[in-house]
């Protein structure tokens, strides 16, 4: 029960001045995830086979390992983005949304150091 | 927040049945949602026979007609009749739209009529929209500027300039778009609405208003604006056919310009 005015309510706290970065990142990240994607797809199938030698070789050359850590680092973050929004839509309890949103930050960045780490082990390991 | 199942007071019983008259010639179903909060009980969903050959051609005839002549208790808002004054805004067959512009012929023969969804109930079809107005009355939607009008006139617009806001202006608060919108259900105390955006756009594009940037900072947040994932529900059920989803995109817009 609150007594505070309809407009009070409205108003709330005022605006964040928050939102424009989030908004645009998530675009930025989304059109660089077009070509990345791309590439991936299309360098995989035409492999001329896909064992473990093959792939790990392709792995190794320089191009491939920038341009496969790049794809994680931009995979992670466009999912930080969106997972943040989701969770902004569906939980309402600020305490919940609060320790979902660091749990979530703390996740997606720990997905992306593993994968850069996979990737940097297998281009500068040296041999399988 | 997202619910997925109504609260128990709120669940919907079947109601009372009333039958068309002997001879009716065009008989059309209506099922009428029911709420009466004094009588403590749950909302019912009442059902009327009509005959349409006894009443004028739109959903909000079939109302009044059920208001003459059948129930007088039936509760809805209504004013002007012809789709400027958006008092008679409700869910026809699972579409918000003004009960006065909607042909009964157009619809089945059998109508489902509710409430403006996911809002507060006072009695039957009339929602309460106590928030939606101190939701537009927050964007301040008036001339702001610091300066004077001139004295021997008023401030004069070009032709362009008017046609920018032509549309945006039109809009009658029927509040049909926010009670559409998805993100407006989970997060109404928050999101603004595609109604409150609609006319924040108007005044932020109007070429004689002084407080463009003061109103772009006052919608910078991830609630009040953000929470719009351009779902469309807004334009989709505009009983204007104007394109709120489309004015908050151009806020977006203008918001990302601002900074570079």
């Amino acid at each position: 029960m609150s007594l505070r005015s309809p407009l009070g309510q409205a108003l709330g706290r005022g605006a964040a001045k928050d939102g424009v970065h989030h908004w645009l990142m998530q675009r930025m990240t989304a059109v660089a995830l077009v070509p990345l994607a791309i590439w991936l797809v299309v360098s995989l199938l035409s492999l001329p086979a896909l064992d473990y030698a093959t792939v790990s070789a392709w792995l190794r050359q320089d191009w491939t390992a920038v341009l496969l850590i790049l794809s994680v680092l931009t995979a992670a973050w466009h999912s930080q983005l969106g997972v943040r929004v989701v969770i902004e839509d569906y939980v309402g309890s600020r305490g919940l949304r609060t320790v979902l949103l660091a749990l979530v930050t703390y996740l997606h960045v720990l997905a992306a150091a593993a994968g850069v780490f996979a990737v940097l082990k297998v281009a500068l390991g040296g041999a399988a | 927040m997202a619910e997925f199942r109504l609260p128990p007071n709120s669940r919907i019983r079947t109601g009372i049945t009333h039958k068309a008259p002997d001879g009716a010639r065009e008989v059309r179903t209506l099922r009428i949602y029911r709420f009466e909060p004094s009588s403590g009980e749950n909302p019912r969903v009442d059902t009327f026979e009509l005959d349409l050959a006894e009443c004028g051609p739109m959903v909000l005839d079939a109302l009044i007609r059920i208001k003459d002549s059948v129930d007088a208790s039936l509760t809805f808002r209504r004013s002007c009749r012809e789709g400027i004054c958006g008092s008679c805004a409700m869910n026809i067959d699972g579409v918000n739209r003004l009960a006065c512009t909607t042909s009964l012929q157009d619809l089945g023969r059998e109508i489902r009529i509710y409430p403006l969804p996911h809002m507060p109930v006072v009695k039957d079809l009339v929602p309460d929209l106590t928030q939606f107005y101190a939701q537009y009355a927050s964007v301040k939607p008036w001339l702001m500027t610091d300066t004077p009008a001139p004295p021997d006139g008023e401030r004069l617009q070009s032709k362009e300039e008017q046609e920018k806001i032509d549309r945006p202006a039109a809009c009658i608060l029927c509040a049909c778009c926010s009670t559409a919108c998805p993100s407006y259900w989970w997060n109404s105390e928050r999101y603004l609405g595609p109604a409150a955006l609609l006319a924040a756009y108007r005044w932020i594009i109007d070429s004689r208003d002084e407080a463009t940037g003061e109103r772009l900072d006052a919608l910078e947040d991830p609630f009040k604006l953000y929470r719009c994932h351009t779902i469309m529900n807004c334009t989709d059920v505009c009983p204007k056919d104007l394109n709120p989803a489309k004015a908050i995109a151009e806020i977006k817009k203008m918001l990302v310009q601002r900074q570079s």
